[in-house]
């Protein structure tokens, strides 16, 4: 009985221990990754110049440091963890471990809706602001969710789901090019580079509204991660132990469509971060527990975004590869690999 | 009885998408008591059980849960009174044994969800009580199924509720913890006053276990009794339409249909020790004849489910000798006897007279002989 006792304890202690390793391992790439972006450029710096243009408003470096870098840095960070955490809550909400914003044609549907009142707004000279941006991608996130909801009511299967998820994306994309090859000239420039997904376009005040949507989302995402623990063992068990079903579901959705739709609005799509963290978090912590998952996939998504953008900009600079090329590259393989994981244990 | 119904269904109508397939059923359960749902397969066992946890919507009616109206309790509330265990497959996905039974501290625990101490000792007590504390830490996707089943009753249990519903819960079980799993519940019931409703498949076990059974049929409540009213064979008969072999009330089995045709063998019989031997023939396909049975006699039901032709007389008698000798008549017509007594006494002088015929027409074989299959 004693002997039984110390095995528990170690499993609780190997436990926390994992956790302890897992996030200061995120951490340290975080804040190594923030460090590599600030210095790698076109115009490289040392760290001492970066240590000056941090903190000194007059320093030469500010410029740099600040409006080019770190501009894009904070951003990556905040919209990689949306996009990541809004694909686990996909996931949990679909019981589908393939499931994300993009695969499903969430992202697809932001950009159409987006691209359509962008147009609408630069043709009649009025500029675009942050809030209308997000307003308009989290009308058309919610249009694709509506019709993939719709779908999940009739198809029970898994790969189905996925397939019309895909299709919706699809078709919306297409319409997104018609809707581009109207617009003026002037117009068709800056959507192309957004519709392909960069962090390129985005100015400090756009990070002010992205800190100020995805912060409060993370933190009512965090406060539901034990209702959404409820719900991984299904709906059916979940109601048992107390979950109000209906107020759930509408919650899951709204925070994981706020989520992607802001990514959309200002990084346009961006593909396969929503399924691949999620998936290599649960790797790393070995654990799917929402407490643990919730804060490790925001991390998580951080890091993968930060790292991406960094091969986007500099794997062919001057030229620089649309963010979204660069998470297909590294993201498609792990959900292929998600995919034959799942083939082999419902083989089993 | 005393006490009011913990849980009840007052005219309620049951049903998928608005369409109902089962009305007005008034059933109810109170503390420390069984209720059991039997009934043939696709009677609407399940469609009851999940319109009193509400994971349908009721057509019409109401669930009345300790005195008030479950469509008014909010999902807390129940949590705290009422535990399940469903068929649903649940993935568990990176969870140990121990996570899917720590779950049923959900209505406990406070905002992020994490166990406090006393939690943990429930939930130990709990996989302790399903014998589950060997595989507790093992991942909930590797176990069988049967493993399965027993930790979400350690979910249930550790849920700590008022009252139990269980839909089929001894499908996945081997004998050995079907027992367990209702001596389980049975406990539950006696010491902590728990209510159980459950379906069951197993009309021995069911038969056993309850303290009311419901039996449903092809769209109503058939009845609601006690076992001894509701097991008897005729009724379990037309129940689930048994038109195919028969079953047995007083030993709770089921019994294959008769061969019929022309009996090859006169099975000699009595006292239980006639039964294997009925059973092979019949496997073999062999038609045989039965006798002399008294109908108290333990070979009697088995006799009467298999035997082609059977010679009964009534309970606790001895057939007259003008009866013997017709019966010894028909024996050495049939040509073949067999016998299973291995002794005879007072109350089965009869049949020491039809075994010593058989003797002296030579037409006596090995009974086992017979029962290994081999034609002597």
């Amino acid at each position: 009985m004693e002997e039984k006792r110390g095995s528990e304890r170690n499993t609780a202690n190997t436990f926390c221990e994992r956790l302890g390793i897992g996030f200061v391992l995120l951490f340290v790439a975080l804040i190594g990754l923030v460090f590599v972006n600030i210095i790698a450029g076109s115009t490289s710096l040392s760290l001492s110049e970066v240590f000056d243009g941090l903190t000194n408003a007059q320093s030469p470096h500010r410029v740099i440091v600040m409006d080019v870098r770190m501009v894009r840095i904070v951003p990556a960070i905040l919209l990689g963890g949306a996009l990541a955490l809004s694909g686990f809550l996909l996931q949990t909400f679909f019981a589908n471990p393939i499931a994300g914003p993009f695969i499903l044609g969430i992202s697809s549907g932001a950009k159409l809706v987006l691209s359509v009142t962008m147009i609408a707004f630069l043709s009649r000279g009025i500029a675009v602001n942050s809030v209308a941006l997000i307003a308009a991608s989290f009308v058309g996130a919610m249009l694709a969710m509506g019709f993939v909801l719709a779908i999940s009511y009739k198809v029970r299967r898994m790969s189905m789901l996925i397939i019309c998820g895909v299709m919706i994306g699809y078709i919306c994309s297409a319409v997104t090019e018609f809707v581009i090859r109207f617009a003026d000239d002037s117009n068709i420039v800056k959507l192309h580079d957004w519709a392909m997904g960069s962090f390129a376009s985005i100015k400090w005040d756009n990070v002010i509204v992205i800190t100020a949507v995805v912060l409060p989302a993370l933190v009512l995402t965090f406060l539901m991660s034990k209702p959404i623990g409820a719900y991984q063992l299904g709906e059916v068990y979940a109601r048992n132990m107390g979950v109000n079903i209906r107020m759930f579901r509408i919650a899951l959705i709204l925070l994981s469509g706020v989520l992607s739709a802001c990514v959309t609005a200002f990084a346009g799509p961006i593909s396969f971060v929503g399924v691949a963290v999620p998936h290599l978090m649960r790797r790393l912590f070995k654990t799917a527990k929402p407490i643990v998952m919730i804060p490790a996939c925001f991390l998580g998504g951080a890091v993968f975004c930060l790292a991406c953008d960094l091969i986007a900009r500099t794997a062919f600079a001057p030229n620089e590869l649309s963010i979204s090329s660069v998470t297909a590259v590294f993201g498609a393989p792990i959900v292929i690999l998600v995919m034959l994981r799942r083939q082999k244990e419902g083989g089993r | 009885m005393n006490g009011t119904y913990y849980i009840s269904a007052e005219q309620m109508t049951v049903g998928y998408d608005g369409k109902p397939l089962i009305e007005n059923i008034s059933i109810g359960v109170r503390r420390g008591e069984i209720l059991t749902l039997i009934g043939p397969n696709g009677s609407g066992k399940s469609t009851i059980l999940k319109s009193m946890i509400r994971e349908l919507r009721l057509i019409a009616g109401t669930v009345v849960l300790d005195g008030r109206d479950m469509a008014d309790l909010r999902e807390r509330d129940v949590a705290k009174k009422l535990a399940i265990v469903m068929t649903e497959r649940i993935k568990g996905e990176l969870m140990t044994c121990r996570d899917v039974a720590a779950t049923g501290r959900y209505p406990y625990t406070g905002r992020l969800g994490i166990l406090a101490k006393e939690d943990h000792a429930i939930v130990d007590a709990a996989l302790e009580t399903v014998h589950a504390k060997d595989f507790a830490d093992r991942p909930f996707s590797a176990i069988s199924d049967g493993q399965r089943q027993r930790i979400l009753l350690a979910r249930a249990i550790a849920q700590q509720p008022e009252i139990i519903v269980l839909d089929e819960p001894t499908s996945f079980l081997d004998v050995k913890h079907k027992l367990e799993l209702l001596d389980i519940l049975k406990t539950m019931v006696c010491r902590q006053n728990v209510a159980v409703i459950l379906s069951l498949h197993e009309l021995d076990l069911a038969e056993k276990v309850s303290d009311r059974v419901v039996c449903v049929a092809e769209g109503r409540i058939d009845r609601c009794d006690t076992p001894e009213n509701i097991f008897k064979d005729d009724y379990i008969s037309a129940l689930y339409g048994i038109g195919t072999g028969s079953y047995n009330a007083l030993f709770g089995s089921v019994e294959l249909p008769a061969v019929s045709g022309e009996p090859q063998v006169f099975v000699i019989g009595g006292g239980g020790s006639g039964i294997p031997l009925y059973r092979a023939l019949q496997r073999a396909g062999v038609p045989f004849a039965a006798g002399i049975l008294p109908e108290s006699d333990l070979d009697h039901p088995v006799a009467k489910a298999l035997a082609a032709e059977l010679y009964a007389v009534p309970a606790f008698s001895t057939p007259a000798d003008a009866e013997t000798e017709n019966v010894i008549t028909r024996m050495l017509a049939i040509g073949r006897a067999a016998s299973t007594v291995p002794a005879f006494g007072e109350t089965n002088a009869a049949n020491k007279r039809l075994y010593e015929a058989a003797k002296e027409a030579e037409i006596l074989v090995s009974a086992d002989a017979l029962l290994r299959g081999v034609e002597p």
